[in-house]
């Protein structure tokens, strides 16, 4: 009798913490995703990560995702693992989401950060899917903190910075790149010209904007056209005369902490800007 | 009578390609008064001014001139030597073939190491074609053999441009394919002009002397013949000049469609039909085609690039369909 | 000193011989008319004379370089291509590219004589394309004319011509003989070419059968062999007159 209560009290006392620990297998089939999960994830919780965490050149976590299993994001692949969640980014295909679905799988869709605001959001979003609060609001105070540091522009008189990036594109405020920017204590080209969240710049109007800072996009491997102007002659004697910073993917893209590595980068290009002046 | 009728139709057309030539400088997203411009243009005033206007306006008119004059000149050469009013660069399939050398020169990095590679690619593809076009239409080239021996080429060229771009490494070049098949001028510098004049001037080069051999030509090969054409030679000049020409204009312009149709049969009645006087006038028809279709793409949509190709065809199209209903009822 | 000179001339096309063993010599002051049925070779050994078909043998013309053909003999080609709209001023003139060194006054004479020569005038400023059948022929006639070449080979160059051009031109061919000058034609017409011709040259299956005076050629054995026809030959006044009476039985 005593036996079968003890017997009873300690399958409580085993499964109670078990369900207080959330998901068990993650998958992750973004990027993005992909990092805040290695972020945040109980060691053992995240079971796959998309390849393209595997990428160096896009990637931030390109090490610590080299010791998960990687998935090309078929609904086949994914459902073959078994997970009890499958974390996503707003643009993952339809069609294979509407799969998981039938298939009874729990997934949890993170849209595209656009603004500070929106990383924190993600960030408590992640910890509450994972089960991970209590690390998410710990990461959270620390990139706040970083933040502080980081944000301590004059609100008048900020230099201008252009982005420019292949086919011409220039972001504008209203997306991440241009909160980054924007962050670091500079005012963009574009807004002047009622860009909102982008949009194609010509290279004439780049130049006669005279910008203080040019923040050039990266660029790939091989040869393509959308990237000629970039190596514009004219672009290259602009940058005789104004300093210019290329934009490191695995930092930008994607709206995780590593963000604040970008704004440091441009803040120190603020700083080195305004103290020769 | 006609003579001096002819040096006032040169004139006349130089004097609207001179015309247009300024227009394009000062024609740009970045509204530019006249006055600061000629001034930026000749190095005195704004340094970010004459910037634009030396390294962004400068080239594209430079580019503009000679990339119409070379496609318009090529067609009325084209068109002297296969005594048909329908041949032009575009449609025998030589733009096409002319621009998967080009890509092919840019995505192997050949044209990275040694940038004349670049209009040199570009002019073996379009001799090859040039050459197939010969050997698959015959002498004395049938509307229908033309035309679907370029078909045949345009279509193989441009799946292998297609191929190719989407071998490469880089995630924008498979869209690539729209500038090398409609064609563009924007963003262009005076690099590319140094790299493809000196081809285009080669092609001229080689045609212009082929002026009287097209005229004695219009009576057919045995009667040219006898007037001491060399077939030979002609034929080489012919294939050699509009490979150059076609070849230097695609490799830094993509493949700009119908010029080569519309100025020579434009300004065929104003030259009395002669195709040797047809050959410059051609080139100044042509120039002043694209020159004012790129002042057109660049009005109509300030912003984007709208290619100079989606103008001349909506021009050249049509001019092309009804060309093809008159010489129906020509052929036997 | 002999405009044309052939020997041996022999042209294969399609592995048939088409051109077998010419020894042919023209002189100045000739009107030769070629006569002979059809498929005989005709227009292949003229191309082949003057240099515009692969042949095996030697042709005086055609063993002179391109530019210099152009300057010995001018020919008119039975096709009568007419590719663009010209005037036919501008057509006529067409055969002065062959003399790029000879200075303008010159060209426009020689351009001016021609069309004269062929009556011409009226039609001159007409795009020759939008001209008659006849008018064409004349104004192609012209073009060969004005090239002004000591040998002048034409190919059908009465065909489709009214009766009263067809005799102007070969009238205009005689006195141009009597000039010094040499004409090589290619009739089919055998009454004409019996009237005005100085020498026929019978062709048959690619060999020449018979050559000399008119009435030596047309003999009734060569007429009904080759042609398959009987005719009256008669000295008249004027010249020879030939009239086809039938066909020979068989």
């Amino acid at each position: 009798m005593v036996g079968r209560w003890l017997a009873v009290l300690a399958t409580i006392g085993i499964t109670l913490p078990a369900l207080a620990e959330g998901p068990q297998r993650v998958v992750s089939m973004n990027l993005c995703t992909d990092q805040l999960a290695m972020m945040l994830a109980a060691p053992g919780q995240l079971v796959s990560v998309s390849r393209h965490a595997l990428d160096p050149s896009m990637s931030a976590m390109a090490d610590e995702a080299r010791a998960l299993p990687a998935n090309s994001g078929s609904a086949e692949e994914i459902f073959l693992l078994r997970p009890d969640l499958v974390l996503v980014g707003s643009f993952t295909d339809p069609v294979t989401l509407a799969m998981l679905a039938r298939l009874g799988v729990p997934v949890e869709v993170f849209p595209a950060e656009e603004t500070i605001e929106g990383i924190r959001a993600n960030m408590r979003r992640m910890g509450k899917a994972l089960g991970r609060e209590a690390e998410a609001g710990t990461a959270i105070a620390a990139f706040d903190a970083e933040l502080a540091r980081l944000d301590d522009a004059p609100a008048t008189a900020r230099p201008r910075a252009a982005l420019y990036a292949a086919n011409g594109y220039s972001s504008g405020s209203q997306s991440l790149a241009g909160q980054v920017v924007a962050l670091a204590g500079f005012d963009n080209i574009v807004d002047e010209m009622g860009f909102g969240a982008g949009g194609q710049l010509a290279l004439e109007n780049l130049l006669l904007s005279r910008p203080d800072l040019l923040v050039e996009g990266r660029r790939y491997p091989g040869h393509s056209r959308a990237e000629e102007p970039l190596d514009h002659p004219a672009l290259r004697a602009l940058t005789r005369s104004v300093p210019s910073v290329r934009m490191n993917d695995t930092d930008w893209v994607c709206g995780t902490p590593r963000i604040l590595r970008a704004v440091s980068q441009l803040r120190d290009a603020r700083l080195a800007l305004t103290g020769s002046q | 009578m006609t003579r001096p009728r002819y040096s006032v139709l040169l004139a006349g057309l130089g004097l609207l390609v001179g015309l247009l030539f300024v227009a394009s400088l000062l024609t740009g997203p970045a509204g530019l008064r006249l006055g600061p411009s000629i001034a930026a243009l000749f190095g005195g005033g704004d340094e970010m001014m004459g910037l634009v206007m030396r390294e962004i306006r400068l080239p594209r008119a430079i580019l503009g001139l000679a990339v119409g004059a070379a496609l318009g000149v090529s067609g009325a050469a084209l068109q002297g030597f296969l005594r048909n009013p329908l041949a032009e660069p575009g449609l025998i399939g030589t733009s096409a073939s002319a621009a998967l050398g080009a890509v092919v020169a840019i995505h192997t990095g050949l044209a990275a190491a040694f940038p004349p590679a670049l209009p040199l690619a570009a002019l073996t593809g379009a001799l090859v074609s040039v050459a197939l076009v010969l050997v698959l239409a015959g002498p004395r080239a049938a509307t229908l053999s033309l035309i679907l021996s370029g078909i045949a080429i345009s279509a193989l060229a441009g799946a292998a441009t297609s191929l190719a771009l989407n071998l490469s490494p880089n995630p924008f070049a498979a869209n690539e394919i729209v500038f090398w098949m409609m064609g563009s001028l924007a963003d262009r510098s005076m690099l590319h002009v140094w790299i493809a004049l000196p081809v285009m001037a080669l092609g001229l080069a080689l045609l212009l002397p082929t002026a009287g051999a097209l005229d004695a030509l219009t009576l057919g090969e045995d009667a040219g013949a006898s007037m001491g054409v060399d077939l030979g030679r002609l034929r080489l000049l012919l294939v050699g000049g509009t490979a150059a020409l076609v070849g230097g204009a695609t490799a830094v312009a993509g493949s700009i469609g119908f010029v080569g149709l519309v100025a020579p049969h434009v300004l065929r009645r104003a030259v009395g039909s002669r195709p040797s006087r047809l050959l410059p006038a051609s080139a100044l028809g042509g120039a002043a085609m694209v020159l004012g279709a790129d002042i057109a793409v660049r009005l109509i949509m300030p912003d984007r690039d709208l290619k100079l190709g989606v103008l001349t065809a909506l021009v050249g199209a049509p001019f092309f369909l009804h060309l093809i209903v008159k010489t129906r009822g020509d052929t036997p | 000193m002999s405009r044309l000179t052939l020997s041996g001339l022999t042209c294969r096309l399609a592995g048939r011989t088409v051109v077998d063993a010419v020894d042919l010599t023209l002189q100045p002051g000739e009107f030769v008319g070629l006569i002979g049925p059809n498929g005989a070779g005709k227009t292949t050994l003229l191309r082949a004379a003057l240099g515009l078909l692969p042949f095996t043998g030697h042709s005086s013309i055609a063993a002179l370089p391109v530019r210099a053909r152009a300057r010995a003999a001018a020919f008119m080609p039975q096709g009568r291509e007419i590719a663009w709209p010209l005037t036919v001023e501008d057509l006529v003139a067409l055969g002065r590219v062959a003399h790029p060194d000879a200075i303008a006054g010159a060209e426009r004479a020689a351009t001016e004589r021609a069309i004269a020569a062929l009556r011409l005038d009226r039609l001159r400023h007409r795009p020759a394309t939008s001209l008659s059948g006849g008018e064409q022929a004349r104004a192609l006639l012209a073009r060969a004319l004005a090239q002004e070449t000591p040998l002048l080979v034409t190919d059908e160059p009465a065909a489709g011509l009214d009766p009263a051009a067809q005799i102007e031109v070969m009238e205009l061919f005689r006195d141009l003989a009597a000039e010094g000058r040499t004409i090589l034609s290619s009739l089919h017409d055998l009454g004409s070419a019996a009237r005005h011709c100085s020498r026929l040259i019978l062709l048959e299956r690619g060999r020449i059968v018979a050559d000399g005076p008119p009435e030596t050629v047309l003999t009734p054995a060569n007429l009904a062999r080759s042609f398959g026809v009987t005719a009256h030959v008669e000295r008249g006044p004027q010249g020879l007159i030939f009239q086809i009476l039938g066909r020979t039985s068989g």
